[in-house]
């Protein structure tokens, strides 16, 4: 996925930058609105994260010409106060969600997740695989003329095993990028979400193998 | 105000009681000069009138002394007497002297006829009248006398008239005008401490004013006092707006610096905790793939550690100066269960939100939205995937109450009511992230709206229900 950030604080945007790339999406950074309208003019972005207080000027501003312009790409505002005219406000004028700084990345990318869920997706962000076709944005699974919608950790496996098929996977990794660190998560959990999404890939043509003291990887059969 | 600020204030009198002593002793004063001078005044008058009625009685009696054939006879007037008995029953004396010799009347009357040339001034016939005041048969009587020159035979003689009368009659009109201008001088000064109430009010009105202005704003009302006060007040009321100013400065920097130590904390730590996280994906060694999960769990600790201490120090700072505001518990809870909704998602835990409002109470909006998201935090936190939580706000003898229900395996053996302590934690949470001032919060903002926090296990043992009530408007 191909997300803007716009936000000043460096350290702040690196973070995120290195976070969001850890998950293989796209991020452009813009540290002011002037380059924010620059980038925005050139690429379609599946979502916007936009900072209020910028160097030239507000950000709301920024998201109002935005929705004047009858453009439709999903914003979340990041908002440095916690008071509730503010949230109230950034709604009024167009963002999809805000999300309150100093936030835990889990925060931001639930966000995310969440709205680019409730937009549903679109057919760029389409995965095919086999006889399969996935849409990570919508959570949508369509095997022939069966759609399913996958829960949470279901999807985050197959777009972990979609993200690099053939590729063997431990269930330490899986574990990894599953279930966040605060849990105490034993390896054999991964064994319960493989077991699900084995079911709804039935008659998709992929499989996911065991392979045996290693771990597992996803093919077409 | 609250009664401990009142009961420190040192007082030293009152303005009001000053200001009205001050004015009711001036009145007092004066009303005792008016007495004082209008008694004055009535004596001088009476004993004036009193002393003309003489004077025309002894005159007239002096006019009635003729010299006939050689010797001086003398006819006393009826009036002259009865002009003298028209004042009241005082009893009456004369006499008639001529040359110091008793021609008629009372004899021991003192005669103080004047001699001959007493004022040198020969052919002046009449001399002034004298009037005096003396004790006569044990009673004290004002006498006046007239006299004259008379020629008898060729030898000038004086003649003088004495008439004497007791006091007893202008001494009774002298209490009964004395018991009036006693009544005069309180009637004066009753008036003047009416008034002097009225002026103590009316001078005390706008201080009074200021305070109930000032004493009936909200904790968080911090503009400066813009109504009229008069010169006397402005300094005052200068000095008290620009230390509005300086309170409403500092606690804006204070809500300022807490948001402000809560990103320069958390900042840094995402930067570290997504360096781990990269490195963890690259790293295939089992031992160092577990070193790098416990220092993402200890950031994450950190982290956590570090927004909810500042949480309970915005909270703190926020329970001092308590805000009032009216709002509905149940759409609170509502807005709040949806903005943690993609948090639960991504665990795959579902929210199911039951609320009936109308829910209203009063209170500060803010804390309670952190208290009830705290306990729905942890709830969240807590549960196993595949899981439910129920948020539900109910109306119950006279509270509004929000409950939070989940299936994360209760609280165990411990204290519920130990719990609410700062750094306690449940037995259930070995290995999961937390710093154990969630439910301390959430009490805190619970205490300072009057209201009560019941933590307990469900029946069925998987779970706990944590339920926070206010009094309801």
């Amino acid at each position: 996925m191909r997300f803007l950030l716009v936000e000043d604080n460096t350290s702040l945007a690196n973070a995120i930058l290195d976070r969001l790339r850890l998950d293989a999406h796209v991020v452009d950074h813009a540290p002011d609105i002037e380059s924010a309208e620059a980038f925005f003019a050139t690429t379609d972005y599946d979502l916007i994260l936009l900072d209020i207080m910028l160097p030239d000027g507000d950000g709301r501003s920024f998201l109002k010409s935005h929705r004047e312009r009858q453009d439709e790409t999903p914003v979340i505002v990041l908002t440095a106060r916690s008071e509730v005219s503010d949230r109230v406000g950034v709604l009024d004028l167009g963002a999809d969600d805000y999300i309150t700084k100093p936030f835990d990345f889990s925060e931001l990318e639930a966000r995310c997740r969440a709205v680019l869920r409730r937009r549903g997706g679109g057919s760029s962000n389409e995965k095919r695989f086999g006889n399969l076709r996935f849409d990570p944005m919508a959570g949508t699974l369509v095997v022939g003329d069966r759609s399913v919608t996958l829960r949470n950790k279901e999807l985050r496996l197959l777009e972990v095993f979609l993200g690099a098929p053939g590729r063997i996977f431990s269930k330490g990794k899986l574990v990894d990028r599953l279930f966040s660190y605060e849990e105490d998560v034993s390896e054999n959990a991964i064994e319960v979400y493989v077991g699900r999404l084995r079911k709804h890939l039935i008659g998709s043509g992929v499989e996911i193998t065991t392979v045996r003291g290693m771990g597992y990887r996803i093919s077409q059969t | 105000m609250t009664a401990g600020a009142k009961s420190s204030v040192q007082i030293s009198g009152s303005i009001r009681k000053r200001l009205l002593l001050q004015l009711l002793g001036t009145a007092a004063i004066l009303a005792s000069v008016l007495i004082v001078a209008v008694l004055g005044f009535v004596r001088d008058v009476a004993e004036e009138s009193h002393d003309r009625i003489l004077s025309a009685s002894a005159t007239s009696i002096l006019d009635s002394v003729t010299v006939t054939a050689g010797s001086l006879s003398v006819d006393i007037p009826y009036a002259a007497l009865s002009m003298l008995g028209n004042i009241s029953d005082d009893r009456v004396f004369y006499s008639v002297t001529s040359g110091g010799t008793l021609l008629t009347g009372y004899e021991d009357l003192p005669d103080v006829s004047p001699p001959l040339s007493a004022d040198g001034q020969q052919g002046q016939p009449a001399f002034p009248t004298v009037f005096q005041t003396l004790d006569y048969k044990g009673d004290s009587v004002r006498m006046a006398t007239a006299s004259r020159r008379l020629s008898l035979n060729g030898i000038p003689k004086v003649i003088a008239v004495n008439v004497a009368q007791t006091r007893d009659g202008q001494a009774l009109i002298l209490t009964r005008l004395t018991r009036s201008s006693m009544a005069l001088g309180a009637g004066f000064f009753l008036l003047a401490s009416l008034l002097s109430v009225w002026s103590a009010q009316s001078t005390i009105r706008p201080l009074a004013t200021l305070t109930q202005a000032i004493s009936r704003r909200g904790p968080k009302d911090l503009r400066p006092v813009a109504r009229p006060v008069p010169s006397e007040m402005a300094p005052l009321v200068t000095s008290l707006n620009t230390f509005i100013e300086r309170l409403s400065a500092s606690l804006s920097r204070s809500e300022d610096f807490i948001a402000e130590a809560a990103h320069r904390v958390r900042t840094p730590l995402a930067t570290v905790r997504t360096q781990a996280e990269i490195t963890l994906r690259r790293v295939e060694r089992e031992d160092n793939r577990t070193s790098l999960r416990e220092m993402i769990r200890a950031i994450d600790e950190s982290s956590r550690a570090a927004g909810q201490l500042l949480d309970h120090a915005m909270v703190t700072f926020r329970i001092d100066s308590l805000e009032q505001a009216e709002f509905d518990l149940s759409n609170l809870a509502e807005e709040l269960v949806e903005r943690l909704r993609p948090m639960a998602e991504l665990r795959d835990i579902s929210l199911v939100f039951d609320g009936h409002p109308p829910c209203l109470m009063r209170g500060d909006p803010i804390l309670i939205q952190n208290a009830v998201r705290n306990i729905l935090d942890n709830a969240i936190k807590y549960s196993p995937s595949d899981r439910q939580v129920w948020v539900s706000v109910t109306t119950e003898a006279g509270t509004e109450c929000v409950s939070v229900h989940d299936q994360a395996g209760g609280f165990g053996d411990t204290d519920t009511r130990s719990l609410t302590e700062r750094f306690v934690r449940g037995d259930n949470v070995q290995g999961t992230v937390g710093s154990g001032l969630g439910l301390t919060i959430a009490r805190e903002v619970v205490e300072a709206h009057g209201g009560e926090i019941r933590i307990i296990n469900t029946d069925t043992g998987d779970g706990a229900c944590v339920t926070l009530c206010f009094p309801s408007l």
